[in-house]
């Protein structure tokens, strides 16, 4: 179900030509300009359900304005007139047939994708061989991003730096109201939540700068939740990490808790080390009470699924 | 005096239709249709709080739990009582059938009796509870216990007030149309807040204790 | 001691913003005038014989929709206000905490105070005239209704200078919403507003469902009903399942900032995401609640002004319920990026899908009914077209956005802010004005002047592509949500600006239609036949606007579209139907219960707001002891007397 080369760019035109008309083409077209593994395929999907779409739409427009101007009341040719005309059971066939047939198929597209893109998916079968994956923990606090590296020891805020073409494990919580991690061009978003380490797998394609955002309204100073995603390659990613171990403060616990503290952040701070499990301890501050029933009923199960399926992994 | 009677006569002048139209002589017929439909939406609101009480049932966030906290013998007397009493408020309904006003007044003020002391059994058993520093904030389980059951002994409350104006209404005017359709809504509720009760009878403190 | 006072004032009152001291002022001069003009011309007792303590339905419609229109000028204003924010990267015209605010009583004010009466306004006018009823079952009842919307609203807008809004987002997701990151009055404002009129609705639902099922005129089977009775039966039958899980859930958010209960907190054991589930199960079908009767309008409209039957009636019955059946298990889209796992997912995308499906479907029904019709474009149908095309492209990229793993990629972006404005403003927004349009003249009597009407018209229909086409791709461009500024380089100035341009185009098509009615009731252009628009069903038999008692006869009905039916009749020479003899209608009396009881709602959540006891509990009192005095009320109806229904008719110049 892939879209590639010329087939992408024909359904991707209507949609870039309004966008180049209004901006110019040095910005940042975030879902339209796939940088990453996951993002593509969203990409693709996105593709498939608007050519969909058009599809349906085109047909449909198409009558509605013929047969409003066939049929208006000032058209003196002798257009029929039946007014009780009112059931054909070959027209109903159709007009239910079509939608259950589109449904079905972008139904069947849905679920195959669902899984496929599952966000908490590794993406080490998409790496090439014996590429090690690197994990980052995110942590949404008010309002600012940090970022914690386990594997290299170091911490930063409102930046986050990864090589390009090694899958980048996200483990997301929240130590402040519930936010979305989200980069546009490396793939979709999931929420930050308090009590829960969430996972999300991406891994970019290319080298570059990536706009990443808080896409869920948590406060006061929520618009500055911006953070920028670097896709370097292996060498710079090194050197970076050398560089903060070096030359960047430590975030020691007090450090940590006046970071917390509700507020702005400007500069984009690194920290040579942090506090031992830092992350794990924010999602037991409040992640031991949420240990849930298993479900029992219907209404019950699905709400304990969706808040467990965090908590499990 | 009646309204049926009243009707009769309005449509005495009018066409003859036979069936389901309004014509104002089923009002009462209305309001019953109502206020099955109002115990449907409180089915839901019900149905809420419960899935609400076992999302949050085990989070009891270090404070006592249900085994801890619940006494059975007080319960099995609420429970014994509340039963009891919507079986009275159904003696109540046959008195009225048989056009028995005193024994409808008499079986009436029974179910208050019993409905009155269930409230009260409830209310000693919560602030018996409060004592033991179970609060409605010590935790996500007791806040939702205290919610689900207080809401059921909030309707039970509810019930007593109006089963009281609904005595006086059936003294001062007899058994007619109007006050027979309201001592059918009532025992209807009345029966509806026991079906509810044996349902917090058996998820909350079956399910707690055991 | 007065610096005391003032203290306490300065934290009781909003202050500190221009806005809302111009606020204050033309509230204050707007009550005062208003008091003015009822002393001056002796308008009391008229205004409570006629107008507080009606049971009337059609009086109480109008006085939904009177409200709705206000409201719908305060929410629009807080979109303007917010377009205005957003016209050009780091404006500085609202500061965050005060766009924080205002976006969320935009949402609150749009679905639940403007969106909400206005429907409830047309369900009013509408229903018993279509079924051929002398009132709904309840019409005491539904007064109450009303006069708990208004009291709801009227505290919720209060928030505005008075204690300070709330600023949680339009489903005060917690724990935002919670006490911990929320301590002002704002977020309990919200609670007792939306509360207090959600109980009226709640009501209302059941009202509807009992006048429809249970006060049709003789012969009129469920399925020779006018479609508009079928979609108002669907949406009474979802707000009945619906609105219950709102009062539990924001009863329970009450409870957690009241009694420092953990339902949703983050401490304690609480669990956040079951509010968004709970609330969920509530939002998702309350949009359906909505567009249900706007799909009834529709279908009323295309086929009187195509002047031909609606094209297949049972498809159209069966997609209106089974659409108000699929909204209650499709709630968890609104989450996909939980963190559900992949199978929730899919189910609850599978299920939306199957949801547009009967949506779809009823677009070929209208399509169909214009097919071989004799169509007029009078200002009903101009928004009926206009509604189509809006709708389909809405509904589309709805099933765009219900393919979950493509939402990781929509979700919070201004694709969705899109969406759900092309279906609530393409969808709800033009039917209702439709609805509006089409039963203005049997409201009021007279008709709205057609020319400006289309003006109005074009206006919205353009001022919304121009405003919400550029935010499908904004969303692409990765602009969240509800951020109240931008950088310049994000690129996204330019389709930000046009944006903001189409947003004022759409205040423009309001103000043109406040000076339609303003003009129309100058110009006075009577409907005398009761039937302006060659209608086919019953309402049109009756004179404009419909006396008290609707009908002077029971109806009988024998067709679908019966009053075209009959007409159809006569003019191939047909005798009209035999009139019964005329006899005393029996009617419900004014009852002043509802707004007293209302008042006091009012006082007990204004008491629960502030933490005012002393207010709050008498007033709770006060609602009991009403109702408990009300149903010691046995006089509660009366007689019509036959010469009265003759002189009234024959005023109207109908022979009876």
């Amino acid at each position: 179900m892939k879209l590639r080369g010329w087939g992408r760019l024909v359904a991707a035109i209507p949609l870039l030509a309004i966008v180049f008309l209004m901006s110019g083409c040095s910005t940042d077209m975030g879902v339209l300009d796939p940088k990453g593994i996951v993002a593509d395929q969203q990409f693709d999907l996105i593709m498939i359900t608007i050519v969909i779409s058009i599809i349906i739409l085109v047909p449909v427009l198409g009558m509605a304005f013929y047969f409003a101007w066939k049929y208006r009341e000032a058209n003196k040719a002798n257009v029929e007139y039946k007014p009780n005309w009112s059931h054909s059971t070959k027209i109903e066939a159709w007009m239910w047939g079509i939608p259950i047939l589109i449904i079905v198929v972008l139904g069947a597209i849905t679920v195959a994708y669902s899984y496929k893109l599952e966000p908490s998916k590794a993406l080490a079968a998409e790496s090439e061989q014996g590429v090690k994956p690197i994990t980052i923990e995110v942590t949404s606090l008010d309002w600012k991003w940090l970022f914690t590296y386990p594997e290299q020891g170091i911490a930063t805020v409102n930046y986050v730096r990864f090589p390009e073409d090694v899958p980048v494990e996200f483990k997301l919580t929240s130590d402040a109201p519930m936010n979305s991690f989200w980069i546009p061009q490396l793939g979709g978003q999931i929420y930050t939540m308090s009590g829960m380490a969430m996972e999300l797998n991406l891994m970019a394609s290319e080298i570059g700068q990536y706009q990443g955002r808080g896409a869920n309204f948590s406060g006061e100073h929520f618009g500055k939740m911006e953070f920028i995603a670097e896709a370097t390659s292996q060498g710079d990613f090194d050197k970076w990490v050398s560089d903060i171990k070096q030359s960047s403060p430590a975030l020691t616990e007090q450090g940590y808790d006046e970071l917390a503290e509700p507020g702005i952040v400007e500069t984009n701070d690194t920290y040579s080390s942090f506090p031992e499990g830092l992350f794990d301890r924010i999602v037991s501050k409040y992640g031991s009470s949420h240990n849930h029933s298993e479900g029992s009923e219907g209404e019950t199960s699905s709400e304990a699924t969706s808040s467990e399926s965090g908590a499990d992994k | 005096m009646s309204h049926n009677a009243n009707h009769a006569v309005s449509h005495g002048h009018g066409h003859d239709h036979d069936h389901g139209h309004d014509g104002h002589h089923n009002m009462e017929a209305l309001r019953q249709m109502g206020f099955w439909l109002f115990l449907i939406t409180d089915c839901i609101l019900f149905g809420t709080l419960f899935a609400t009480y076992l999302v949050l049932h085990n989070n009891t966030a270090g404070g006592p739990t249900a085994s801890e906290l619940f006494e059975m013998p007080g319960v099995i007397a609420e429970t014994f009582i509340l039963l009891t009493s919507s079986f009275t408020s159904g003696l109540a309904v046959l008195c009225m059938h048989k056009g028995n006003k005193n024994g409808l007044i008499g079986w009436l003020i029974v179910t208050i009796i019993l409905g009155a002391s269930f409230v009260t059994l409830e209310i000693s058993e919560f602030l018996t509870m409060i004592d033991e520093g179970a609060k409605i904030s010590t935790s996500a389980f007791l806040s939702s216990f205290y919610t689900l059951v207080g809401t059921h002994g909030l309707h039970v409350s509810v019930g007593l007030v109006w089963m009281i104006a609904l005595i006086v209404q059936i003294a001062r005017r007899g058994i007619t149309p109007v006050t027979t359709r309201k001592v059918n809504i009532i025992s209807l509720y009345w029966h509806f807040l026991d079906v509810v009760w044996i349902f917090v009878f058996t998820i909350v403190y079956m399910m707690g204790v055991m | 001691m007065w610096e005391d006072i003032k203290d306490w004032a300065s934290g009781f009152f909003v202050t500190g913003d221009p806005l809302i001291y111009g606020a204050d002022v033309a509230i204050v001069l707007a009550t005062v005038s208003i008091l003015f003009v009822l002393t001056y011309f002796k308008k009391w007792g008229w205004l409570w014989r006629e107008w507080i303590t009606t049971v009337d339905h059609k009086k109480i419609g109008i006085m939904y929709i009177i409200a709705s229109l206000l409201m719908l000028f305060r929410g629009g204003m807080d979109a303007l206000l917010m377009r205005t924010q957003l016209v050009m990267p780091d404006m500085e015209f609202l500061k965050p905490e005060h766009y924080n605010e205002i976006f969320t009583t935009h949402g609150v004010i749009m679905i639940l105070f403007m969106a909400m009466p206005l429907m409830f306004g047309l369900f009013n006018i509408a229903v018993p005239l279509q079924i051929g009823a002398r009132d709904v079952a309840f019409p005491v009842l539904n007064s109450l209704s009303f006069w708990l919307f208004f009291m709801g609203a009227m505290l919720f807008n209060l928030s505005f200078v008075i204690g300070g809004s709330p600023n949680a987002g339009w489903l005060a997701y917690p724990p935002l919403s919670e006490k911990m990151f929320n301590p002002g009055v704002g977020q309990d404002f919200y609670i007792w507003g939306i509360q207090i009129s959600g109980i009226g609705s709640l009501m209302t639902g059941i009202n509807f469902v009992v006048t429809i099922l249970k006060m049709r005129a003789p012969g009129m089977k469920l399925m020779k009903m006018p479609m508009f009775t079928w979609s108002v039966l669907a949406s009474s039958l979802t707000i009945m399942l619906a609105f219950p899980i709102l009062t539990v859930t924001l009863a329970l958010l009450f409870i957690d900032r009241f009694l420092g209960a953990h339902f949703f907190t983050l401490d304690g054991g609480g669990n956040p995401m079951m509010y968004i589930n709970l609330i969920w199960m509530w939002g998702h079908p309350e949009v359906y609640i909505v567009i249900l009767p706007a799909f009834g309008i529709f279908s009323d409209i295309v086929s009187t002004f195509a002047k031909k039957k609606l094209f297949g009636y049972k498809s159209m019955v069966f997609a209106l319920m089974s659409i108000s059946i699929v909204s209650f298990v499709t709630w968890a889209h609104h989450f996909f990026t939980m963190g559900s796992g992949a199978s929730v997912n899919a189910f609850f995308a599978v299920s939306t899908m199957i949801i547009a499906i009967p949506t779809g479907v009823k677009v070929f029904n209208w399509l169909f009914t214009m097919y071989k019709g004799r169509i007029s474009f009078k200002t009903p149908m101009l928004w009926t077209m206009g509604f189509i095309p809006c709708f389909v492209v809405g509904g589309l990229t709805g099933v765009m956005l219900s393919v979950a793993p493509a939402d990781f990629q929509f979700h919070n972006s201004y694709f969705l802010i899109a969406h759900f404005h092309q279906v609530l403003i393409g969808g709800v927004a033009f039917g209702y004005f439709a609805g509006l349009y089409y039963w203005w003249p049997k409201m009021f009597g007279f008709k709205l002047d057609e020319k400006l009407g289309k003006w109005a018209f074009w206006l919205w229909n353009i001022g919304f592509y121009v405003c919400f086409m550029p935010q499908y791709v904004l969303g692409l461009m990765g602009m969240t949500r509800r951020y109240s500024t931008y950088g310049w380089d994000t690129g996204w100035f330019g389709l930000n600006l046009v944006s903001t341009i189409g947003g004022f185009i759409m205040g423009a098509g309001f103000l043109v239609q406040v000076w339609q009615i303003l003009y129309s009731i100058k110009k006075m252009d009577k409907d005398t036949t009761g039937d302006p628009w060659d209608g086919r069903t019953l309402e049109w038999s009756i004179q404009s606007p419909a006396p008290m008692y609707n009908f002077a006869t029971d109806p009988v009905v024998k067709d679908v579209d019966d009053w075209w039916e009959e007409k159809q009749r006569i003019a191939a020479g047909g005798k009209p139907a035999p009139k019964p003899a005329l006899a005393p209608i029996h009617m419900p009396k004014n009852s002043a219960m509802p707004i007293i009881k209302s008042t006091f709602w009012f006082l007990a959540g204004f008491g629960f707001v502030f933490d005012w006891m002393w207010l709050a509990l008498p007033a709770m009192a006060g609602v009991a002891i009403t109702m408990l005095c009300y149903s010691f009320r046995y006089d509660t109806d009366y007689y019509v007397p036959v010469e009265e229904i003759r002189k009234t008719e024959a005023a109207a110049g109908r022979a009876v």
